[in-house]
Formats: structure tokens, C-alpha cells, sequence
């Protein structure tokens, strides 16, 4: 495969810290490889701007191979770029084109506050999985994998669902901020499984509960969130979701 | 968990707008099925007489309370999400994303805007006066008398109201909005009131597709109808 270099104008949105007032940026980037990810043209960026004396580009990465949900990052009007069923890390400098001006922008969402430039507070979603996101299982031996059958197209269900990191690329597509694609990822998973089962009505009750305190809006089921998840999240998680409520809301004391 | 708490999250508002916009659907149906009598080609008889039948008859006079607080409760609600979803992002994007999903489903309160303006018009044309003519100065409609019964002409004034082509434009423009309405709003209201099953939901999208088209085309060929004269 043949090697090139582009030159690039990245315009990001630069923002000293919450409060104060935030701007784009046009930094020219050199030499960049396409073999490199994105997060990795971001790295050259930011290791110039400090030789230079310059603040860093503060962004959030972690395990950089997909899976850790901690990249965001809204590039050219999409979250995690241009690629489907891709996070940023993983999105590499051979989708753009040489001269190209990338535009960079943090996830936008009130319940998404903007920590420094391109990070943004995302502990709104820890805060819904405390609500309810889990089973209460008893201390002692660990069972045994095999006593609680599952019928395999139900585990295979429950796995799409648990496929979700929580990056938040869901809340950032959406005209609403819903959160909605998160939380039914996260209520279908174990509704889906026996484990969840005795737990499910006042799970999904206090998960929704705590979606709404935490401020994010409701779903008009535009599909937005869907195509843009790097994990392929179903938006019939969210009708699943919404079954889960009704079903719980109307039987619940 | 209160019968209002069970409403007001953001889950239960959005299943009141999925219960009354399927209301408001079945409501569309019965609506264009009566209105299509106008193509019995017997100088609007069959018409009048339905028209006639749903004015005089208990049944579809309580199902008319209910079908104005069901509108009532669709277009409040929709405001009010709207709002409350727009506040939820204080800073927008610079470059938006519009690829993910389709623009009409992005646009579902303009579309209501326009068919609430619609609907203004409408009931100004047809509701007013059939039901309140003769009060005060509202217009009353011209009347017959057929074996003893007095029939409202509400067919005369179908023809008297399309021969304005301004009109007929609007009335079709209005079903065109209906049409993109209903083309997002079916399948919407189903999967809002929790439909997830993936047999049911491709049936259920491909009927309301169906019906985004099927009954706007009803609709908007009644004032095409009179003003060509396709009817007599």
C-alpha cells in the first residue's frame, strides 16, 4: 500500500475551562501520514503546540482500540468522524484528503458540560448506571456459567446491548441530547437476561427517573443516534426501552 | 409511581404523543372513508347523509369531544417537547449533522405548524359552519329537505369553497405536509409505545408509508375533484 503525506487545517474549538467563553481555532498540521489515527494527528498537533510554548489540545483517549469509550470528539458534523460503526481512535487519517480543513468539535449537550476544549463531563452517564444499570447478587462462591440457560438469540440480544461503551456519541447526534440510546442499551442488556429479571421494573423506572434529573431530552426516534454509534446500537433497544417503562409504569405500586 | 408521574417523565410524554397521534390516525381514517362518498357521482347525496349521520348520532358526537382533546393534547405536548428538547443544548454545532436521519423526522414541528395552520383554515371552512351556523353571524349552510329530514348542503359548499384555486393550492400543500407527518409519525408513535419486535416493525413501517401516502393522495384529490369538475 503506497504511504502519502497531507497537509491539513484542523479548526478546533478551544475553551480555557467551563465557564469561560470558547472559540475556533484554525491550526495548520504538516506532514501528516495517512497510516496514522486521528487521535495520533491530534498528538502532532499537540506536541508542536507545546515546543511552541502553546497550550496542548485537551482531549479525552484511553485505550485508543475501540473499546474503552472515553474518545469523542464531533468531527465535520459527526461524532467519531466520518466512518461507520467506528470511534475516533480508530478513525484514521486516510478518510481525509490532503488540504482538507477538519473541523473539531466537543460532544454539545447541557448535561455534557465542556471541562476544557474538547472534553466534556460525561459522568451524567455514571450517575444513570448507579440508578439502576446493574444486579444485585449475593456474596459468596461465584455460580456456575452454565446454571442459568439462555436461549442463544437472547444472549446474542443481550451482548449487541452490552456492546455499549458509553461514549456519548448517542447524546451528541441527537437534535434532542436524549439520551435514550445509552439508557435502553443499558436497561435491554439485562432485561433481556434471567439475572436482570427480578430487578427489571424498578430498574428501568429509576434509570429514567435519573435520566431526566440529570437533564438530557426525550427521543422522537429521528435515528440519528443509531447511525452514528460506533458500537451499532439498535434503535429497537429504545422501543424495547419504552415497552420496559410502559409495562413497569402501569404495574408498579 | 403516580398515574402523572407515569406522564411527565420523559418517556410517558412521548407516549401521550404516540396514544393520541394514533387516535388521531384512526381519526383519519374514518375521515377520508366519509369523504370519499363525494365521488358517488349522485350530485352529493351520499355525502350529505353521512354528513348528516355523524352530526345527528350520539356515538360520533362524544367521539368529536374526544377527538378535539385529543388534538388539543397533541399540539401542546408537541410544543412543549419541542421547547424542552431545544433547551437542552445550549451551544450548537457549527456543522450539524443531518445524515443520520431523515429531514422530515427532524422537522415533525414545522410540519404540525403548517397542519395546525391548516387545520385553522379548515374548521374555519367546513366545522363553523355546519355546527355553529346561523349563531350570532356566523354563515349558515344552505339546507334540503329529503323525506321529512333537514340535510345540511355541506357538498354545496365543498363546491363553493374549491372553485378558489388559492384555496385548492392549500389544501394540497396541507396534505403534503400530512403526508411527511404521517410518513415519520406512524412508525414513530409504534415504536414509542414500545413495539420492538422486528416482524411487527417492518410491517409497521411499511403500512404507515403506505398510509403517508394512501390517505394525504385521498385528501388532497377532493379539492383537485371539485375544481376540475371531476364530480358533479
Amino acid at each position: 500500500m503506497s504511504h502519502t503525506t497531507m497537509n491539513l487545517k484542523v479548526k478546533v474549538w478551544r475553551q480555557r475551562n467551563a465557564t469561560a467563553a470558547g472559540a475556533f481555532v484554525t491550526y495548520d498540521v504538516a506532514g501528516i501520514s495517512d497510516e496514522m489515527s486521528f487521535l495520533e494527528m491530534l498528538d502532532v498537533l499537540n506536541e508542536r503546540l507545546i515546543t511552541e510554548g502553546g497550550e496542548p489540545i485537551a482531549f479525552d483517549h484511553d485505550c485508543r482500540e475501540g473499546i474503552c469509550g472515553m474518545c469523542s470528539l464531533y468531527i465535520n458534523g459527526k461524532p467519531h468522524g466520518p466512518w461507520q460503526a467506528n470511534t475516533t481512535c480508530q478513525l484514521h487519517m486516510r478518510a481525509f484528503k490532503d488540504g482538507e480543513t477538519i473541523v473539531i468539535e466537543p460532544w454539545r449537550a447541557n448535561s455534557f458540560p465542556i471541562v476544557k476544549d474538547l472534553t466534556v463531563d460525561r459522568s451524567a452517564f455514571d450517575r444513570i448506571i448507579q440508578a439502576g444499570g446493574y444486579i444485585s447478587v449475593n456474596t459468596g462462591n461465584a455460580v456456575d456459567g452454565n446454571s442459568l440457560p439462555i436461549e442463544k438469540a437472547k444472549a446474542d440480544d443481550a451482548f449487541a446491548a452490552a456492546m455499549c461503551i458509553g461514549c456519548g456519541a448517542c447524546v451528541a447526534a441527537c437534535k434532542n441530547s436524549s439520551a435514550m440510546l445509552f439508557l435502553s442499551a443499558k436497561v435491554s442488556h439485562l432485561a433481556l437476561l434471567p439475572q436482570g429479571d427480578s430487578e427489571r421494573k424498578i430498574r428501568v423506572l429509576s434509570m429514567v427517573a435519573q435520566m431526566d434529573k440529570e437533564g438530557f431530552g426525550s427521543c422522537t426516534n429521528t435515528g440519528a443516534c443509531e447511525a452514528t454509534c460506533p458500537k451499532e446500537i439498535s434503535i429497537a433497544n429504545i422501543a424495547r426501552l419504552n415497552k420496559e417503562y410502559l409495562g413497569a409504569s402501569l404495574t408498579a405500586e | 409511581m403516580t398515574f402523572k408521574q407515569m406522564f411527565t417523565s420523559s418517556v410517558g410524554k412521548k407516549l401521550v404523543m404516540a396514544f393520541t397521534g394514533i387516535f388521531l390516525i384512526l381519526f383519519l381514517v374514518v375521515h377520508a372513508g366519509l369523504n370519499a362518498c363525494i365521488w358517488a357521482m349522485d350530485g352529493g347525496l351520499m355525502f350529505n347523509k353521512a354528513g348528516h349521520f355523524m352530526g345527528s348520532f350520539v356515538v360520533p358526537r362524544v367521539l368529536e369531544i374526544g377527538l378535539f382533546v385529543g388534538i388539543f393534547l397533541h399540539i401542546i405536548q408537541g410544543y412543549m417537547l419541542t421547547l424542552e428538547n431545544r433547551s437542552k443544548r445550549s451551544v450548537g454545532y457549527a456543522v450539524n449533522y443531518s445524515k443520520g436521519s431523515k429531514w422530515y423526522s427532524r422537522s415533525m414541528a414545522i410540519l404540525g405548524t403548517l397542519l395546525l395552520m391548516f387545520l385553522v383554515m379548515h374548521i374555519y371552512h367546513f366545522w363553523t359552519p355546519s355546527r355553529l351556523g346561523g349563531m350570532g353571524n356566523i354563515k349558515a349552510l344552505d339546507t334540503f329537505v329529503l323525506n321529512g329530514v333537514e340535510y345540511h348542503n355541506l357538498y354545496g359548499e365543498m363546491q363553493l369553497i374549491f372553485e378558489n384555486p388559492l384555496v385548492v393550492i392549500l389544501y394540497v400543500l396541507a396534505c403534503g405536509s400530512l403526508a411527511y407527518h404521517l410518513a415519520h409519525g406512524f412508525q414513530s408513535a409504534f415504536k414509542t409505545i414500545g413495539v420492538h419486535n422486528k416482524r411487527y416493525h417492518t410491517l409497521i413501517s411499511v403500512i404507515g408509508y403506505g398510509f403517508a401516502i394512501i390517505i394525504p393522495l385521498t385528501f388532497a384529490m377532493m379539492p383537485i375533484s371539485f375544481y376540475f369538475k371531476w364530480v358533479n
